[in-house]
């Protein structure tokens, strides 16, 4: 048992650790969600009412209604740059050494997932303090409850990356993967508008929406910071979850082999 | 609880091992052995199949054809507690530059299950064994390429492997460089007890009273101690019996 706690803590600690040092990379995370907080919904507050629904029961401004959504793009954000880190450490050659480490590979990797969803928690709760000193706050037990709602929703779309990365056998066709997961994700959700606003003007795009795991996300984070709960978000996260993983296990799997070798292509 | 392996259990032992991409065969048939405290050369060419087969002894590669055992335990069955006993140097450099190198060798040491006092004690032993012993604060990014294989070689030894497999560690590193790390894996086999296997194209890399085992095309060749495989060629060096034992190949080819 003592193996595996090390071994995880190695894993989390690594990659704490490589956050720490890469000081842009904190930055751009939180610059990201704060210029759509403060200069997009400052701007789109004026022209867009939202509705009571749950979990609000009041009206509420545009900026606290999208608070949840960046807070998801965050941890989207978060679980894709993870995800590339992978497909860097397969390039570089430091996967191999996690994965030849003496313990089963689902676990290694779901250590690798966890050390991904912990930073994540570490951007989102830097960015919710920042948007309380421009009044977007929520209850206090709200703050306190969306921390495993966030680490399951980290594991979710960390584990979403980590399968792509599995199948994506080159650094510079990663970017390209992402232009088709992290946009339609987040625009193809409720994280920027309520989903009956999207069925009002396109049906399709509606339930696209309402079956992107991204939207239970959204919802999900969203509910959890006012200490509400969204059982059939949560079964759609966890469901994905569970799918994404099998996948990635799948797709790190010795059967399916790795790039073996040291020079470009490498030697086989 | 499984029984201790015996003295003369070999460290590793490959058996009739096959293993094809896409139905290209890369290893044809391959068997060997290699002996507790002994330095084994993995010897070939490019593309002779070194990369895969050391893909296939640390299980990021699987096979259902042949048979590989570390210590006595059977890859397949025993899982990936079967690589608790082996250190690897991979061709590729596997450091994060990021890091420093105490943080690389910690992170390894944590990997392995190691406590943290633990962890320190070897960490200063193996980097001193490496002439290293200074460099613990450094960023690895810092380093120069024999430096970090330095590194790589120190962390393979954190775990106090009994087996040590190291895929062409030299490539890429000037002459002096490369005879110094063959010089201190030669005496890592000879006093620590632990078995070498270390892929090259290198024949310079060799020693006489070294064991060889010369791969050619995905088929083991010859195997034998360096000394006799060389007195077997007319001219009785090995770079000689090397070019005979490939160059005969490729012409029945």
């Amino acid at each position: 048992m003592h193996a595996y706690a090390a071994a995880f803590a190695a894993v989390v600690w690594r990659e704490v650790l490589r956050f720490v040092h890469q000081r842009e990379r904190f930055l751009s995370a939180l610059v990201r969600p704060l210029i759509w907080l403060l200069v997009f919904a400052a701007g789109f507050r004026a022209v867009l009412g939202i509705a009571i629904q749950p979990p609000y029961e009041t009206y509420i401004t545009y900026d606290v209604y999208i608070a949840p959504g960046l807070v998801a793009m965050i941890q989207l954000f978060a679980g894709m740059q993870s995800s590339l880190s992978m497909v860097y450490d397969r390039e570089t050659g430091s996967m191999r050494v996690l994965l030849t480490t003496p313990l089963p590979r689902w676990f290694l990797l779901f250590s690798k997932l966890s050390a991904g969803a912990i930073v994540s928690i570490l951007q989102v709760y830097a960015f919710l303090l920042i948007a309380s000193f421009f009044g977007i706050a929520f209850p206090l037990p709200g703050y306190i409850l969306v921390l495993p709602v966030l680490m399951l929703t980290g594991l979710m779309l960390g584990a979403i990356g980590m399968f792509i990365s599995s199948s994506v056998r080159q650094l510079e066709n990663f970017a390209g993967v992402m232009n088709f997961v992290i946009f339609p994700a987040f625009f193809l959700s409720s994280a920027l508008y309520p989903l009956w606003r999207m069925k009002e003007s396109s049906v399709p795009l509606y339930w696209i929406s309402e079956l992107n795991p991204f939207t239970h996300a959204v919802e999900l984070v969203r509910f959890a910071l006012y200490a509400k709960g969204e059982w059939i978000s949560l079964a759609v996260v966890a469901g994905t979850l569970i799918v994404a993983l099998g996948l990635s296990v799948w797709g790190y799997n010795p059967q399916r082999g790795m790039r073996i070798g040291g020079g470009p292509g490498g030697e086989r | 609880m499984t029984a201790p392996p015996s003295p003369d259990t070999p460290a590793l032992s490959v058996e009739e091992l096959s293993f094809a991409y896409k139905g290209r065969l890369a290893l044809d048939c391959v068997s060997f052995e290699i002996r507790r405290g002994r330095f084994t050369a993995l010897l070939g060419p490019n593309g002779a199949g070194k990369s895969t087969l050391f893909g296939l002894l640390t299980r990021l590669l699987t096979t259902d054809r042949g048979r590989i055992a570390i210590l006595g335990a059977d890859l397949k069955t025993a899982g990936p507690k079967a690589l608790a006993p082996l250190g690897i140097v991979f061709q590729q450099p596997t450091l994060d530059l990021d890091l420093t190198v105490g943080q690389n060798l910690r992170y390894f040491a944590r990997l392995r299950g190691l406590t943290r006092s633990e962890a320190d004690r070897r960490i200063a032993r193996e980097l001193a064994r490496m002439d290293m012993g200074d460099r613990v604060p450094e960023k690895v990014r810092a380093l120069n390429g024999g430096h970090r294989r330095r590194v790589e070689i120190a962390r393979a030894l954190l775990s106090d492997p009994a087996l040590l497999l190291l895929d062409e560690p030299t490539v890429g590193l000037d002459v002096p460089t490369r005879k110094s790390i063959v010089g201190h894996v030669h005496e890592l086999a000879s006093e620590s007890g632990i078995a070498v296997l270390w892929a090259t194209h290198l024949i310079d890399e060799i020693r006489a009273e070294d064991d060889l085992v010369v791969l050619h095309r995905g088929r083991v060749v010859a195997s034998g101690v360096a000394a006799e495989l060389a007195g077997a060629a007319s001219s009785g060096d090995l770079e000689a019996a090397f070019s005979v034992l490939t160059g005969a190949r490729d012409e029945a080819a």
